[in-house]
């Protein structure tokens, strides 16, 4: 013992490497250990020869003193090489003979853990990015979000630049703030000089932007001081993906110009890969450009920055929420306007909270989800191995009567397992890798961070462990089971029909039921969320999204009200006439796209409380825009006459109308915005602001023909007889015709806004409903395996029964009375299960009652059904059994 | 037979082994089994097998080293001699070996006649 420890270091090393060595060498070192040993064995009996034995007496005297010569090579052996690593082959080399064996099971049980590890990786995935992993900003424990606490819209949650201003200078508990313009559009700058005017998508964002988020751009500088000045020099920052697609990564493009918008733009950098500001911010829109927001430009615009702050070393989050209780309402909306302050609240999150707080539930759902289903599959491929495990009862009993302990019988199952699950595992992750590159690809699902999911180290250190513990998890009860095996019981031909054989059908009946309840579970959370989907799908817009599409378009006013209209006339009139075309209009808005909100209107004459009416959501519209949109509209639509000439005109929703008028019809009243006077002369149906779940808020619609109401831009949209997609040619060659620089913009289905708005819930939905397939594909697969297993047990006595006068009927019914009873346990003890977990799922759904009969009901049958065809198969086989054949058998 | 004879320590075999080639020079298994048996006077217990997995051993480490040669009646065998670092390493355990035994027998002592064995 001492001798060892206190050998050299070096001398231990040299060892080690002797015996990797050794390891390799096995054959040559075996040969000379045996002509040495043979060498011994005659010079011994040579002398035992010498001192007068005879020639036998003398050779067994050796042997006796030499002791076995099988005993010293083990001993020479394992003291040269690495007897572990040699068990540990042997038992490989043994595990891949019995599955080469039994290839049909290998080949299921892989396939069965692909698909349950590849989910899991997949939902990890996408977990770590959205949930687990940081931002990808520096310190991004110390970025908060400044928002009052319940924001409606975005107008509701953003700030004026006074108050941003004064709350930069005035704060004590930020290292700085910074904010960025919240309003911008989709393909909001044209990008000339290649060809066609290429829409591109930019964000304004304070010059104090990316050093506040800790976000070094990749080439280049950040925006210098006098770029976020008005009649500074112009500057902007390219996004990593835009750079490659429209640059095609051209290092030499930093310091050059580009022409925006008509106007050479200095490209003062390129951004990381890492940082996308779509994928953060607005998930599901892609941002290319980033410019300098000059406050002095949008002063008096209004309520239009986002604002995000960095906490300073040491303060907390709650007491940066003291202090924005006493400041805000400190901050004036415009200083110029003396009593505009007192307007603002402040509640500051975590800026990881806002980006994926509201996630948090879903996401955690899906991962109990995901979880079930590896269980499932554990409890299925238990399933399996306690079969085969009966199976070979016999092999595992006759190693151990030749001296195999319990425990490596038990790890000779463990390596079974491991190499199943190792292999599952492999194919899992080729799977999750496909899943997660299609997934990041998916632009069009609003989930923030999507896009930057992929196979990294964490998930692949989760699947070692997730592959690891489900190999242990389904491998040691068999490994246990089988070790027990009474090696006489087994031995004896006989084996079976014992109560041994009893007691693990008992076990695998055990699995099975509870295999079906956690399928049931799966189901009925699937199932919930599929009704609250499809009830979301239901929901009244209050627009036709069919066959309709938008268009933003590119026209120059020079700011005049008439020549507004002038051009938007021409285009409705030239875009009407094509083919197909139904209605045409415009807006600078589109309910769940962009939205802004301003004060509502109010009733000459007649007070509020502050607070009293709440914010209105604003669109700027064209005659026709509301027939266009398949709005329903009581009243009259705006006309081209509706001009600065005539009264101001207004159209409200029905909750508007409702609020400001109780009891009366709202039609034909006046009301005032901003001290303007305006007729309603129309009222429409609740439109779907900012999303498709919630309830509507008040919205007014105004015409783009009176100058009070500059739009902010203008989208068109076509209403066809066609689907939307054959008319994107034609109306663009219009567009282009009308004014040739109308950049490419994209031709968008008004149904994609609707997709886009409810694509997180169809994703988790999606997703769930899969893994419910699959987990009801494991179940039945169980429970075809346990009753099969148990008809081929039970031959014999099926053949005696059938002899004694069973009829093929009796035989069929027994089996499948056998099949459901076990189901019909699983599904009463998944249904207690369902309906507790629906209760912690009840905020995730829509519509839809956690207990919703229609749901529990459907499961039951479902279940019911799977099984029933499981266990029809085996019986039908019972049946056909011939007593005769199956008497003789034995 | 053997109930009289003494149990190997571990390790103690490794040491024997370096002592008799260190003693004797260059020998095969058989030779160096032999010797250590005429030496403890047949009072330990030893396998002659066991021998070549100390002789492993003691070769994996550099202690010494082997070269097949012919025995004195012509028969091939491997031949074991100790190196210069197997000489160091000899003088250390031996030196241990000493001082341990030195303690043992005065712990041993302190208690004498009340000591069964």
């Amino acid at each position: 013992m001492k001798h060892e420890r206190r050998g050299s270091r070096l001398g231990s090393l040299r060892r080690g490497v002797a015996r990797a060595g050794a390891f390799f060498h096995k054959e040559p070192m075996d040969r000379e250990l045996e002509e040495e040993i043979a060498s011994h064995i005659a010079m011994a009996t040579e002398e035992n020869m010498r001192s007068g034995m005879s020639p036998e007496e003398a050779r067994r005297s050796a042997m006796v003193k030499f002791g076995g010569v099988e005993q010293a090579k083990e001993r020479q052996r394992e003291s040269r090489g690495l007897p572990w690593v040699d068990t540990l082959l042997q038992d490989l080399r043994y595990t891949m003979r019995t599955l080469k064996r039994d290839m049909g099971f290998a080949a299921i049980a892989i396939l069965i853990l692909a698909l349950g590890i590849g989910a899991n990786v997949v939902v990890f995935s996408v977990v770590n990015t959205i949930l687990l992993r940081p931002l990808p900003f520096y310190d991004p424990s110390r970025l908060v979000w400044i928002a009052p606490a319940d924001a409606k819209g975005l107008s509701a949650s953003t700030y004026s630049v006074d108050a941003y201003e004064d709350l930069r200078a005035m704060n004590k508990s930020y290292e700085d703030v910074t904010g960025y313009f919240a309003f911008s559009t989709e393909d909001n700058y044209k990008l000339t000089g290649h060809g066609v005017p290429l829409p591109v998508t930019g964000i304004l964002v304070a010059g104090n932007f990316f050093h506040v988020l800790g976000v070094q751009p990749m080439l280049g500088r950040e925006f210098t001081p006098e770029e976020s000045i008005k009649g500074g020099p112009a500057a902007v920052m390219l996004s990593y993906a835009f750079w490659q697609r429209q640059f095609g990564g051209d290092r030499s493009l930093v310091g050059k110009t580009i022409t925006l918008d008509s106007k050479p733009v200095t490209v003062a950098g390129v951004l990381p890969e890492s940082f996308d500001f779509g994928s953060a911010f607005s998930p599901g829109a892609k941002v290319d450009i980033l410019t300098p927001l000059i406050m002095d430009d949008i002063r008096f615009e209004g309520n239009t920055i986002a604002l995000i702050a960095r906490l300073k070393q040491g303060v907390t989050i709650e007491q940066s929420r003291m202090e924005a209780k006493t400041l805000f309402p400190q901050l004036y909306w415009g200083k110029r306007f003396p009593d505009s302050n007192h307007q603002y609240t402040a509640y500051p999150i975590f800026l990881k909270e806002y980006v994926s707080g509201k996630l948090r539930r879903s996401l955690v759902v899906l991962w109990c989800a995901v979880g079930l289903i590896l269980l499932i599959v554990c409890v299925n491929l238990s399933n399996l191995l306690l079969a085969r495990a009966a199976a070979r009862g016999k092999e595992f009993a006759l190693r151990s009567a030749l001296g195999a302990g319990r425990w490596r019988l038990i790890r000779q199952l463990l390596t079974e397992s491991l190499v199943l699950a190792g292999a599952g595992a492999v194919l899992g992750l080729g799977l999750a890798y496909a899943m997660l590159r299609y997934l990041a690809h998916q632009g069009s699902i609003a989930l923030p961070l999507l896009s930057s999911v992929r196979l990294d180290g964490t998930a692949l250190a989760w699947t070692l462990l997730i592959t690891v513990s489900t190999a242990v998890f389904f491998g040691l009860m068999p490994g246990i089971q089988v070790s027990r095996t009474n090696v006489q019981e087994a031995l004896k031909d006989s084996g079976h029909g014992t109560t041994e054989g009893r007691q693990h059908e008992r076990l695998r009946t055990a699995l099975v039921v509870s295999e079906v309840a956690l399928a049931c579970v799966l189901i009925v959370g699937a199932g919930l969320l599929l009704r609250s989907f499809l009830r979301v799908l239901d929901v009244d817009l209050g627009f036709n999204p069919g066959s309709a599409a938008a268009v933003r378009i590119d026209y120059d006013d020079g700011g005049s009200t008439e020549k507004r209209s002038a051009i938007l006339q021409d285009i409705g009139r030239r875009v009407g006439e094509l083919p197909g075309v139904e209605a045409v209009g415009f807006s600078d808005n589109l309910p769940l796209d962009r939205n802004r909100t301003w004060g509502a209107p109010r009733i000459k004459g007649k007070t509020y409380r502050k607070g009293e009416l709440p914010s209105t959501f604003v669109y700027v519209v064209s005659p026709g825009y509301l027939k266009a949109m398949g709005m329903r509209l009581r009243g009259r639509d705006f006309g081209w006459n509706d001009n600065d000439k005539s009264e101001g005109v207004m159209v409200l929703n029905e909750s508007a109308a409702k609020g400001l008028f109780p009891n009366e019809d709202a039609v034909g009243k006046m009301a005032a915005i901003n001290d303007k006077d305006v007729r309603v002369i129309g009222v429409i149906a609740d439109v779907r602001d900012t999303n498709v779940e919630g309830n509507a808020s008040w919205q007014m619609y105004l015409p783009m023909t009176q100058k009070e109401w500059g739009p902010d831009g203008a989208t068109l949209v076509v209403r066809t007889k066609l689907p939307p997609q054959q008319l994107a040619g034609s109306v663009m060659r219009t567009l282009r015709q009308i004014n040739p620089n109308q950049p490419a913009v994209e031709f968008r289905p008004l149904q994609r806004l609707v997709d886009h708005a409810v694509s997180p819930r169809q994703f988790f939905m999606m997703l769930v409903g899969g893994f419910a397939a699959l987990g009801l594909a494991l179940a039945s697969l169980g429970i075809y395996g346990v009753i099969s297993y148990s008809v081929t047990r039970r031959t014999q006595e099926i053949g005696v029964r059938m002899a004694l006068g069973a009829s093929p009927g009796n035989v069929q019914m027994g089996v499948l009375s056998k099949t459901l009873q076990m189901a019909a346990m699983g599904i009463v003890v998944g249904a207690v299960g369902s309906i507790a977990m629906a209760h912690l799922i009840a905020s995730l759904l829509f519509g839809t009652a956690p207990t919703d009969p229609m749901t529990f009901v459907v499961m039951a049958v479902l279940l019911g059904a799977v099984a029933a065809l499981a266990g029809y198969l085996p019986a039908r086989r019972a049946s056909r059994i011939n007593p005769m054949v199956a008497l003789r058998n034995e | 037979m053997g109930e009289a004879k003494l149990d190997l320590l571990q390790g103690t075999l490794d040491l024997m082994v370096l002592q008799t080639l260190a003693t004797m020079g260059e020998m095969h298994g058989y030779g160096i089994a032999r010797r250590i048996e005429q030496v403890s006077g047949n009072e330990i217990l030893l396998n002659q097998g066991t021998i070549y997995a100390a002789l492993v051993r003691l070769q994996q480490r550099g202690w010494i080293e082997a070269e097949w040669g012919a025995s004195e009646n012509k028969r091939r065998a491997k031949f074991y001699s100790i190196t210069k670092q197997g000489k160091t390493q000899l003088a250390e355990d031996t030196a241990y070996w000493r001082r341990l035994a030195g303690v043992m027998g005065r712990v041993l002592a302190m208690g004498e006649g009340g000591a069964e064995r």
